[in-house]
C-alpha cells in the first residue's frame, strides 16, 4: 500500500511537468494583461467603478501589459478601457465589451479580460460564445490549482500527522509554523534584500529550529508532567493565539507579498495556464515529500518513527528511544510546515492569518487521510486540494473551502478512520 | 493617563454588554465541556446561528421580533443536532476538528456575496432590535452609581442579560442536582462504565451539546440587540477561544465560574487595553508600540493566560482538579 503511494506521488510528479497556478490570494483586487496577437499592450487607462456608483481607482496598463488595481472588499465592480487610449491599428474586438460587469469574491483577484483584436477584424455585435472544450480547459486548469494547494496542503500535514501519531497532541498551533515560515522568509527577503531561495532555505531551517525548540522545552517538558492529552490540545490553542497576534503585533493586519517573483508573466502549457514559479514551487514541494516519504520507508530513523506512530509503548520495549524519536519529528514538521509557509506565501501572500485559515484544511486532509498515519495525510491533503479548486465548477469561489470542511464532516459520518486509517485508532 | 475613564470603563465592564454576552456562551460551554466532557469548539457558530436567525426574520423579511427569537432557537438546535450526529460517537478530538470547522462553514456562508440579499454580507444586519426597545420599560435617561451610569437602552440590554444569565444558573444548578446531571458527569469520568449500566450515552451527549448550545445562543440574541447590529466576524474561532478560557478561569463544573470568571476576564482584558492604549497615548513606551498594535496585545495575553491557567492550574479559581475532564478517550 504505501509503496503505491510512493508510486503514485512519483507519477505525479511526472503529471505536473506535462501541466500547471494559483488563484487564491488574499485581499480583493482586479487584474489583468492586455494583449493584442500575444504582444502586450501598454499605455491603456482602464477604470474601476464600485457598484454604487463610486470611483475605485484608475490605471493604466503597464510595459508588460498588465494591471492592477485592489479593492477594499468583495462586490460587484464595473471596469471600463477607456479606448481612445489603445495604440492606433489596435481596438476591442468587441465593441460592446469595453465596459466590463464582474464580481469579487472573498480573497479573489478577479481577472478581467478585454479581448483585442487589429482594427478591421473586429466583430460589431455579439461574442461568438465560449467553445465546448473551454470547460475542459477549465477543468484541467483547476485540476492543475488543486493539485498545487494539495501539496501545500499535504507539507503540512505530514508534521501534524506524525505529531499526532507520536504523542497524541492534536496540534491546533500548526498552523502557526506555516506562518513563521512565511514570515521568516519575507524578513530576509523583503526587509533584509537577501534572494528568495535562499530566504526560503534560512526560514527552514528557522522552522526546523523552531519545532525543535518548542517540542525540546514546552511540549516535552508537558508530556514530562503528565499533562493529559485534552489538557495539551488547549494548551495548543493558547499557543496559536499567542503566537498568531505576535504576528499580527509585528507584521501588522495587511497581506504582503515577497520582493520577488510576484508579477510572473504565466506561460501556457497545454490548456493549462500559470507563471513558472507555480511549476517549480510543486516541483520542490512533490520533491520534498518524495524525500521524507522514502526516509520514512528506508532509514532506520523513518522505521523508528512509524514504530512509534503505531504503538510508543511496544516501540520503547523494543529499544527505539521514543522521546528522540518525537524531537527528530517535530524538528523536520516544523521544517517542512515552514517550507509549506513559503509556498503558500509564494501562491497567494503573507498575512498573519494564512496558517489558522489553511489549518482547518490540514485537518480535513489529516483526517480524510486517517489522523496518524503519514501517507494518508498526503492522499487526503490531495484529494482535499483538488476538491476545493474542481469545486469552484459548481459553488462561488468565495465559498470553496465550505465544501472542503462539510466533506470533513461526511467522513466523520461513514469512515471516521479515514481512506488509510484504521478502525482501532478513532477510540 | 486619565486614570478616571479607566476606572470607570473597567468597572462597567464587569457587568457590560460583553460580559453578559461571554457569560451565557461559557455557561454553555460549562456544560458540554465542564459537565459532559464534550470539546464543543464550535460555540460561536452557536451565537451567531441564533443571532442571524433573529436579525434575518426581522430585518431581512419584515416578520416580528418573537418569531425571529423562535427561529434563532429552532435554527441552533439543528446546528446541534447536525454537529453531534456525526461525531459524539468519536473521540474528543475528533468532535473538536469538526466544531471548528462547522463554526467556520457558518461564518463564511454569513459573509460570503452569494448569500449577500440574506445575510448581508460583511456588513452583516442592522434594523432588528427596535421591537426589543420598544418593550423598554426605562424611561430616558441614565442609570447607575456615580460616574458608572448607562443609558436606558444599555441598561434594559443588561437587565434581560443578567435575567437570563440568573435563569441559567438557576437551570444548570437544578439539572446536576438531578439524576440526569449526576448521569452526565458519570460520562464525563467513564463513559464505558456508563453505557455498562445500560444508560444511553450517545443521547445524554447529545442533549448536553443542545442545551449548551440553546444557552449560548441566548447569547447571541442579546449580542445582536445590544449592538443593535450583528457582522460575521463577530463569530470567528476566538469567540470560541476566549469563552473556553473564560470557563478554565473560572474553574470547569461549578455554576457560577463562568460568570465571575466572564467579569474577571472582561475586567482584566479592559483594564489591560485601556491602560496600554493611554500609556501609547501618552508616549510612554516611545515609538515601540502604536495604537493599533494593542489589540493584538489584548490576544497575545488571552493566550498567554490560557496555556499558563492549564499548565499550572487547570481547575481554575473555583474549580476542583478531580472534576476536570482533561483525560482524551
Amino acid at each position: 500500500m504505501r509503496r503505491a503511494v510512493i508510486a503514485f506521488t512519483a507519477f505525479l510528479g511526472g503529471l505536473v511537468l506535462l501541466l500547471s497556478s494559483p488563484a487564491w490570494a488574499e485581499g480583493e483586487a482586479l487584474k489583468g494583461t492586455l494583449q493584442n496577437q500575444g504582444q502586450p499592450v501598454n499605455g491603456v487607462k482602464i477604470s474601476v467603478v464600485a457598484e454604487d456608483g463610486s470611483p475605485v481607482a484608475a490605471v493604466t496598463t503597464g510595459a508588460d501589459g498588465t494591471w492592477e488595481v485592489p479593492v477594499s472588499k468583495a462586490g460587484k465592480y464595473k471596469v471600463t478601457l477607456d479606448q481612445k487610449t489603445l495604440p492606433s491599428g489596435i481596438g476591442l474586438k468587441f465593441k460592446d465589451k469595453g465596459t466590463l460587469d464582474v464580481q469579487v469574491y472573498e480573497g479573489n483577484q478577479r481577472n478581467v479580460l478585454f479581448a483585442l483584436a487589429p482594427a478591421g477584424q473586429q466583430n460589431g455585435g455579439n461574442a461568438s460564445g465560449e467553445s465546448a472544450s473551454s470547460v475542459w480547459d477549465r477543468v484541467a486548469q483547476l485540476t492543475f490549482e488543486g493539485f498545487n494547494l494539495g501539496l501545500i496542503i499535504a507539507l503540512a500535514a505530514m508534521g501534524l500527522s506524525l505529531v499526532f501519531g507520536t504523542t497524541g497532541l492534536t496540534n491546533f498551533a500548526h498552523g502557526e509554523l506555516l506562518t513563521l515560515g512565511a514570515m521568516a522568509a519575507y524578513l530576509f527577503n523583503a526587509v533584509l534584500g537577501v534572494p528568495l531561495i535562499l530566504s526560503a532555505v534560512i526560514a527552514v531551517v528557522i522552522g526546523g529550529a523552531f519545532g525543535y525548540l518548542q517540542d525540546r522545552f514546552f511540549w516535552g517538558q508537558l508530556r514530562k508532567r503528565g499533562s493529559s492529552l485534552v489538557a495539551m490540545m488547549i494548551i495548543s490553542i493558547g499557543l496559536a493565539l499567542f503566537l498568531r497576534y505576535i504576528f499580527l503585533f509585528l507584521f501588522g493586519g495587511e497581506s504582503r507579498p515577497f520582493a520577488e517573483y510576484n508579477a510572473q508573466p504565466g506561460i501556457q502549457v497545454g490548456p493549462i495556464s500559470a507563471a513558472p514559479k507555480n511549476f517549480i514551487a510543486m516541483g520542490v514541494e512533490l520533491a520534498v515529500l518524495v524525500i521524507v516519504g522514502v526516509a520514512l520507508l528506508k532509514t532506520r530513523t523513518g522505521k523508528a518513527a512509524r514504530a512509534v506512530a503505531d504503538n510508543p509503548a511496544l516501540a520503547a520495549s523494543s529499544g527505539i528511544n521514543v522521546e528522540r524519536v518525537i524531537q527528530i519529528i517535530w524538528t523536520v514538521g516544523g521544517a517542512v510546515a515552514a517550507l509549506a509557509g513559503v509556498m503558500l506565501g509564494l501562491a497567494q501572500n503573507i498575512n498573519y492569518q494564512m496558517g489558522f485559515q489553511i489549518l482547518l484544511l490540514v485537518f480535513a486532509g489529516v483526517t480524510l487521510g486517517g489522523l496518524g498515519t503519514a501517507f494518508g495525510a498526503l492522499v487526503g491533503s490531495l484529494v482535499v486540494g483538488l476538491f476545493i479548486q474542481l469545486s469552484t465548477l459548481v459553488v462561488p469561489t468565495e465559498l470553496k473551502t465550505v465544501g472542503a470542511l462539510l466533506v470533513l464532516i461526511l467522513v466523520m459520518l461513514f469512515r471516521p478512520q479515514g481512506i488509510l486509517g484504521r478502525r482501532e485508532r478513532i477510540g | 493617563m486619565d486614570w478616571n475613564t479607566i476606572f470607570v470603563t473597567t468597572v462597567k465592564a464587569s457587568i457590560g454588554l460583553e460580559t453578559v454576552v461571554y457569560a451565557l456562551a461559557a455557561i454553555g460551554v460549562n456544560i458540554q465541556f465542564g459537565y459532559a466532557g464534550l470539546l464543543n469548539f464550535g460555540q460561536a457558530a452557536f451565537l451567531g446561528v441564533a443571532a442571524y436567525g433573529l436579525a434575518v426574520i426581522v430585518s431581512t423579511f419584515g416578520l416580528s421580533f418573537w418569531l425571529g427569537i423562535a427561529v434563532g432557537l429552532v435554527a441552533t438546535v439543528v446546528l446541534a443536532f447536525l454537529l453531534g450526529i456525526p461525531t459524539l460517537r468519536l473521540r474528543a478530538d475528533y468532535l473538536a476538528i469538526v466544531t471548528i470547522a462547522a463554526a467556520e462553514i457558518v461564518r463564511l456562508v454569513f459573509r460570503s456575496v452569494a448569500f449577500k440579499d440574506v445575510f448581508g454580507g460583511s456588513d452583516g444586519r442592522q434594523n432588528f432590535s427596535g421591537d426589543f426597545y420598544a418593550m423598554n420599560p426605562y424611561a430616558p435617561g441614565s442609570y447607575g452609581i456615580g460616574p458608572i451610569k448607562f443609558d436606558e437602552r444599555t441598561t434594559w440590554v443588561l437587565t434581560v442579560g443578567w435575567i437570563l444569565i440568573a435563569l441559567s444558573c438557576v437551570l444548570v444548578y437544578l439539572l446536576m442536582k438531578s439524576p440526569w446531571g449526576r448521569v452526565l458527569k458519570a460520562i464525563r469520568e467513564d463513559e464505558d462504565a456508563v453505557r455498562s449500566l445500560g444508560k444511553n450515552v450517545f443521547s445524554y451527549k447529545m442533549q448536553a451539546l443542545v442545551l449548551g448550545g440553546v444557552i449560548g445562543c441566548l447569547g447571541g440574541f442579546i449580542f445582536g440587540l445590544g449592538q443593535a447590529s450583528i457582522q460575521p466576524d463577530l463569530f470567528g474561532t476566538e469567540f470560541t477561544f476566549y469563552a473556553y478560557t473564560i470557563v478554565i478561569l473560572g474553574g470547569a463544573a461549578r455554576v457560577f465560574s463562568p460568570v465571575v470568571g466572564a467579569a474577571i476576564f472582561w475586567v482584566l482584558l479592559v483594564f489591560v487595553g485601556n491602560t496600554l492604549s493611554e500609556a501609547v497615548g501618552a508616549g510612554v513606551f516611545g515609538s515601540a508600540i502604536t495604537v493599533t498594535q494593542v489589540g493584538s496585545v489584548r490576544f497575545i495575553l488571552v493566550g498567554l493566560g490560557l496555556m499558563l491557567l492549564l499548565i499550572f492550574r487547570p481547575q481554575g479559581i473555583f474549580g476542583d482538579k478531580r472534576e476536570i475532564a482533561l483525560d482524551a478517550r
